[in-house]
């Protein structure tokens, strides 16, 4: 700690406190709240019922939580393929191709996802390549928007891996692909399940490009919960919102437990 | 297994660092690259290792020419300074590693596995993984790794500066009981200590700007060095320039009795002289001189004596009363202690 009086301490908790209530507990609790009323006309929440969550749990709802699950997984799993074997092939080029690289691959963050909605929507409505009014097309615009960060976090960690494990394992004997799959990934394991979760993550939340894709039979949950709040059900859409967050929060949970091993061995 | 260097030059950029290097390690011979930071030693033994090409020149193990084969192919046990142990896997799996990488039979595996722990005495820490061993116990699981798969030549790159003192000379003594058990195993032994040079190596080939500077057995290397920097590296060394007379040499106005052969008379030459030669006291070939500095070291005393100008060391037995600071003082050595070097006259 940086501060040592015990008056200094409390007013650094009290700052903390005032900056991270408002800007980030507050609108979860806000958003918890609605989700178990019915009106909200008060400073509180009145009227409370779990018919929300019941809702939420079912029919359309659940297809949508099965929709955003099932296309997290699959953009995260592919852009987690894609990035990490980018990341490694671009260790190996010389500097200036891997700058050339890096930039590529930062290309779909740099531009709003908006962009990259649209223009995969122009190049997937067309043969050769027919995919809009698919759900591949959804799956497709996540994984170009999530394997930017994927390919980056990857080769921030492959920077960091020490050559000597390398080396050592070469002069053992051991072949390059022996060497990756035995050595180099195990050792990258902590880093790409932390890729993975935050692909996933992000995946679960992408809103602005779904919307200009999404064919009616393949509806993610940020566009129910859109929807809802669209037409005045704030307090369903509530139910919604908190459903998508566990969902997300529970699935990097699991993805953290793996982390955690990795990194103990 | 022999290795040899022939011509080998090693260039980064047009940087040289390591400068047509010819060297041969006969078979189970244990060879010291020693030399300073930047010296090419390391540059060697990674060209033999084939983690770095050279520009030019070629590497040989035994007759086969080993130059533009991967790592892999080359059947080398390798242990570096950081042991590189693999993080993720237990002991026993570390050293199985390589057996593994070969496709070795899985009995034959879990045999030769005990045997390279029972020969580092590492045995009892075969389930463990290396974050739960000390430094001097990561290290002799580096050393049981490396010599799992049995190999014929065996490269070590500073493996033991990474431990403390005490530790290093244990193994050190440990280092050359493995060898006494693997006579057939060839050692290349990169080092920028001389102790562990001369305690270990059956040669030394000393190594100073990216150049081999001598090549020799620590005693030859120790007794008659063929230049002021191996001198100099080589244990520590008095050198004076001196100039080369009829039977002796020329040093601060006083005549030296030394063997000049092989000396062109009136020419400049630098006179070697150990430390621990140079006596105390009246004798042949005296240097007279005022002591500059004096340090205790227990079981003798170090003295710094100003000759003409020239600094001289002398390590003498503990002294009762020794001389202080600014007094006036007699040195002396015997010819047969000093050998004179003709080429390569560097003061410093």
């Amino acid at each position: 700690m940086l501060v040592h009086s015990r008056g200094t301490k409390w007013a650094v908790w009290a700052l903390f406190l005032v900056l991270f209530l408002p800007l980030f507990a507050l609108p979860l609790l806000v958003v918890l709240g609605a989700s178990f009323a019915t009106h909200w006309s008060s400073i509180l929440p009145s009227g409370p019922t779990t018919a929300h969550y019941s809702a939420a749990t079912r029919g359309e709802a659940l297809q949508a939580l099965t929709t955003s699950l099932v296309t997290a997984l699959a953009a995260s799993l592919i852009a987690l393929t894609v990035g990490t074997w980018a990341a490694l092939a671009a260790a190996a080029l010389p500097k200036r191709v891997r700058r050339l690289l890096d930039a590529l691959f930062v290309l779909p963050v740099a531009v709003p996802s908006v962009v990259v909605g649209l223009a995969i929507l122009v190049a997937f409505s067309q043969p050769p390549i027919l995919l809009n009014g698919t759900r591949w097309i959804v799956i497709a615009a996540h994984t170009v928007l999530v394997t930017a960060f994927a390919y980056q976090s990857v080769s921030a960690a492959i920077v960091r891996l020490d050559p000597a494990y390398e080396q050592a394992a070469a002069s053992l004997g051991a072949r390059p692909g022996y060497v990756l799959w035995r050595v180099k990934l195990p050792l990258l394991l902590p880093s790409l399940t932390a890729a993975a979760g935050l692909c996933f993550a992000l995946s679960m939340g992408e809103l602005s490009a779904t919307m200009m894709l999404y064919p009616p039979d393949w509806t993610p949950l940020p566009v129910l919960i859109y929807a809802a709040t669209d037409r005045g059900s704030l307090f369903a859409g509530s139910a919604l919102a908190v459903v998508l967050m566990t969902a997300t929060l529970l699935v990097l949970l699991a993805v953290s437990r793996i982390r955690t091993k990795a990194s103990y061995r | 297994m022999g290795i040899r260097f022939d011509a080998v030059t090693v260039a980064y950029d047009g940087n040289v660092v390591l400068d047509s290097l010819d060297l041969a390690v006969q078979a189970g011979e244990v060879m010291a690259l020693l030399g300073p930071s930047g010296s090419g030693k390391t540059t060697a033994l990674r060209a033999v290792a084939g983690f770095v090409r050279p520009s030019a020149g070629r590497v040989f193990l035994g007759e086969r020419d080993v130059t533009d084969l991967p790592p892999y192919r080359r059947g080398i046990g390798m242990v570096v300074q950081q042991y590189a142990l693999f993080p993720h896997l237990r002991v026993e799996d570390n050293v199985a590693f390589g057996l593994k990488a070969r496709k070795v039979a899985k009995t034959e595996i879990r045999a030769r596995v005990a045997e390279a722990l029972e020969m580092t005495g590492m045995a009892a820490y075969a389930r463990r993984h290396p974050r739960e061993l000390s430094g001097g116990q990561q290290q002799r699981v580096a050393v049981a790794r490396a010599l799992a798969i049995r190999p014929d030549v065996l490269l070590l790159d500073e493996p033991l500066s990474a431990l403390d003192a005490r530790l290093r000379s244990d193994m050190l003594a440990e280092l050359a009981r493995l060898h006494r058990e693997l006579p057939d195993v060839s050692i290349l032994y990169v080092t920028h200590d001389q102790v562990e040079a001369l305690t270990l190596a059956d040669r030394i080939a000393v190594m100073d700007k990216a150049r081999l500077q001598a090549c020799g057995t620590p005693r030859e290397l120790y007794r008659a060095p063929a230049n002021a920097f191996t001198a100099s590296f080589v244990g520590n060394a008095n050198l004076l320039p001196v100039t080369v007379g009829a039977d002796g040499v020329a040093f601060a106005g006083a005549e030296l009795k030394v063997d000049t052969a092989g000396a062109a008379r009136g020419s400049k030459a630098t006179l070697c002289v150990r430390p621990h030669l140079v006596g105390l006291g009246d004798g042949p070939n005296r240097l007279q001189g005022t002591v500059s500095e004096i340090q205790w070291r227990g079981s003798t005393h170090r003295l710094y004596v100003d000759v003409d100008g020239h600094r001289v060391m002398a390590d003498v037995p503990e002294l009762r009363t020794p001389p202080a600071h600014g007094d006036e003082v007699t040195l002396h050595f015997a010819p047969r202690d000093a050998s004179l070097l003709t080429a390569g006259i560097t003061h410093g």
